[in-house]
């Protein structure tokens, strides 16, 4: 039972801005129906936010795989976009390559990849240049 | 009139519903259920039913009722008998539903031909309420960004679905609540009884009866009785053509006038960044994305549950568009300063809860999380068998909440996809 979990998969738009965000709604919902405390369903929140919002502006779009179990979910996210080449760089906080089309929406401050580190209780990537990058979470609930 | 006149003289707390079905006109047509932003609605036996633990009032279902067989609660113009001694509270969308309106006391002198001894304008509530609100901006009293609390309806969706935002509140009273203490205050300190002293309010919505009469964010309830816009509007144009003398008694700026319209309540703060949506599916983006923290470098939000703000409320007889035209041009005839706090001499915390809100916990599957799961993924698997078309002859608004209300056994479990069933037989 304890092993048991519900497995939710998005396809992420590349360069739609307009759907950004759907898929943490999606699971946001499924949270909220299981009775998770909102502080933890705000981590969660957030931290699938900015990775998503990420393979739009920097990947040209990758999918999402949820595994939502009793006492925390796992999340990830892949993308076969230009990869990552100095991933210290990348994590640092107000390092950002978005370009200032892109700053102008807003974005661009260099605080996602910080932020899902932060907010995740454990944090994975890895990236290839050329080849795409993976982020791995996942977040316990208290 | 017989609208009127089928609903319950003056609402009790076992009436209380938010609107109310007329099983006679209601033909069933999925049509209110299909866009009820919180699902609250299910077709059953032919008949439109509203599951109000879920409801906010918004209107939206009695807007879209093409049959007039949904209507909004309210109390009904009779109760004025109530009282001895009437205070009425219009609302700045009220003046918005007359064509030609230059000044705002032939409204207010035209109330009291109707029988109100006094009237107190939640506009100027409004101005008090901005006041505060930008104090407690300014020294960022509330975690931004900071969301109106305004709009009932948005208020009762934040408390069911974003319990996350409850910091994000901002804790100010409604300006109706302010305008009613001021004003019962204002009415004993004259000398009347406090016991024959009745507020009236006259509402553009159903969300907003239902707060008044629950009280939210009060210990009790300021205000007795709620009327309607649509009532106010039929009994005020006959006198307002015949007005022999028109009193001076507004006091209220264009400040508070624009409140009736979505941003007049966040331009009323001077704050730079601000957002203000209006219509409950635009509202919903904006939670969502105050939830992912994608909004974080904004002030203030207001939310807006009508299409253009108040003046779109359900109960009212005006286009919510004509009437913002309205809005707008009478503000430019207006004063374009705005009532103090020092005038009515109270301190902050006159205007902020005296109690907060609970939240309400509607869209948990089940107590237990390891049930919940299991009905979700019951859910799950029930609707990957769905036809997936959200066609509504099921009486749910979608497969997933068909779905869902077999997993959670809100229907019999043995109840079948009417399509699916019909696909069979062919
Ligand atoms: N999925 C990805 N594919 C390619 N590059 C990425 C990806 N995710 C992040 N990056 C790179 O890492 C940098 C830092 O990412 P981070 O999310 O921290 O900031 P940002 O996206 O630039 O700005 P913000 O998230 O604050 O809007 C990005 O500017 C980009 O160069
Ligand atoms: S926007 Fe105004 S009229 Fe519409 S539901 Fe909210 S409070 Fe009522
Ligand atoms: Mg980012």
């Amino acid at each position: 039972m304890a092993n048991q979990f519900i497995h939710q998969e998005y396809l992420v738009a590349g360069n739609n801005f307009n759907s950004a965000g759907s898929a943490s709604e999606a699971v946001k919902s499924t949270l909220k129906k299981m009775g998770v405390a909102s502080s933890d369903i705000r981590r969660v929140a957030i931290a699938m936010y900015e990775g998503e919002i990420n393979m739009v502006i920097h990947a040209g779009g990758g999918i999402a795989l949820v595994d939502i179990y009793y006492d925390k979910i796992n999340i990830l996210l892949n993308d076969k976009g230009k990869g990552i080449a100095d991933l210290e760089k990348a994590m640092q906080p107000g390092y950002s390559t978005a370009p200032e089309e892109v700053q102008r929406l807003g974005f661009g401050a260099g605080m996602g990849l910080p932020n899902m580190k932060k907010y995740a209780d454990v944090f994975d990537i890895q990236s290839e240049v050329g080849v795409g990058t993976t982020v791995k979470m996942t977040i316990y609930f208290g | 009139m017989n609208k009127e006149r089928s609903l319950t003289r003056i609402l009790t707390d076992k009436a209380l519903h938010t609107v109310n079905l007329d099983p006679e006109k209601c033909r069933g047509c999925v049509t209110c259920m299909r866009r009820c932003p919180t699902e609250a609605i299910r077709v059953r036996n032919g008949k439109a039913s509203v599951d109000y633990d879920r409801c906010i009032g918004c209107g939206e279902c009695v807007r879209l009722c093409t049959h007039n067989a949904k209507l909004p609660s309210h109390d009904s113009w009779d109760t004025l008998e109530d009282f001895k001694y009437k205070i009425v509270l219009p609302p700045p969308s009220l003046y918005g539903q007359f064509n030609n309106l230059d000044n705002i006391d032939i409204v207010l002198s035209a109330l009291l031909e109707l029988g109100f001894d006094e009237v107190y304008e939640v506009g100027l509530a409004a101005e008090y309420v901005s006041s505060v609100t930008k104090i407690m901006l300014d020294r960022k009293e509330v975690k931004s960004p900071v969301i109106s609390t305004a709009c009932p309806a948005i208020l009762e969706l934040i408390m069911m679905k974003y319990h996350n935002l409850q910091d994000n509140l901002l804790p100010v009273l409604a300006p109706v609540d302010v305008a009613a203490k001021l004003a019962r205050e204002r009415a004993i300190a004259k000398g009347i009884p406090a016991e024959d002293i009745g507020v009236y309010f006259i509402s553009p919505c159903p969300a907003k009866v239902f707060a008044l009469k629950m009280g939210i964010g009060v210990n009790k309830p300021y205000v007795d009785r709620v009327l309607s816009v649509a009532d106010a509007y039929m009994r005020l144009v006959p006198v307002m053509n015949n007005l022999k003398n028109t009193k001076s008694l507004t006091k209220m700026c264009a400040t508070g006038l624009r409140w009736g319209v979505s941003r007049g309540e966040a331009n009323a703060i001077f704050h730079e960044k601000t957002i203000a949506a209006d219509g409950v599916e635009n509202c919903v983006k904006i939670l969502e994305a105050v939830e992912d923290g994608s909004l974080d470098d904004i002030e203030f939000i207001e939310l807006n549950a009508c299409t253009a703000g108040c003046v779109g409320g359900v109960m009212n007889v005006e286009n919510p568009f004509v009437a913002r035209g309205r809005l707008y041009q009478l503000a430019r005839k207006m004063s374009t300063g705005v009532n103090h706090l020092t005038d009515v001499g109270k301190s902050k915390e006159y205007f902020t809860w005296e109690a907060s809100p609970m939240v309400k916990d509607v869209f948990v599957l089940d107590e237990d999380r390891f049930t919940a799961m299991n009905k979700l993924m019951e859910m799950e698997n029930v609707f990957s068998k769905l036809p997936q078309v959200d066609c509504g002859l099921c009486g749910a608004p979608s497969c997933r909440a068909f779905a869902e209300d077999l997993a959670s056994g809100v229907i019999p479990a043995d109840t079948k996809c009417p399509r699916l069933e019909e696909e069979k037989n062919q």
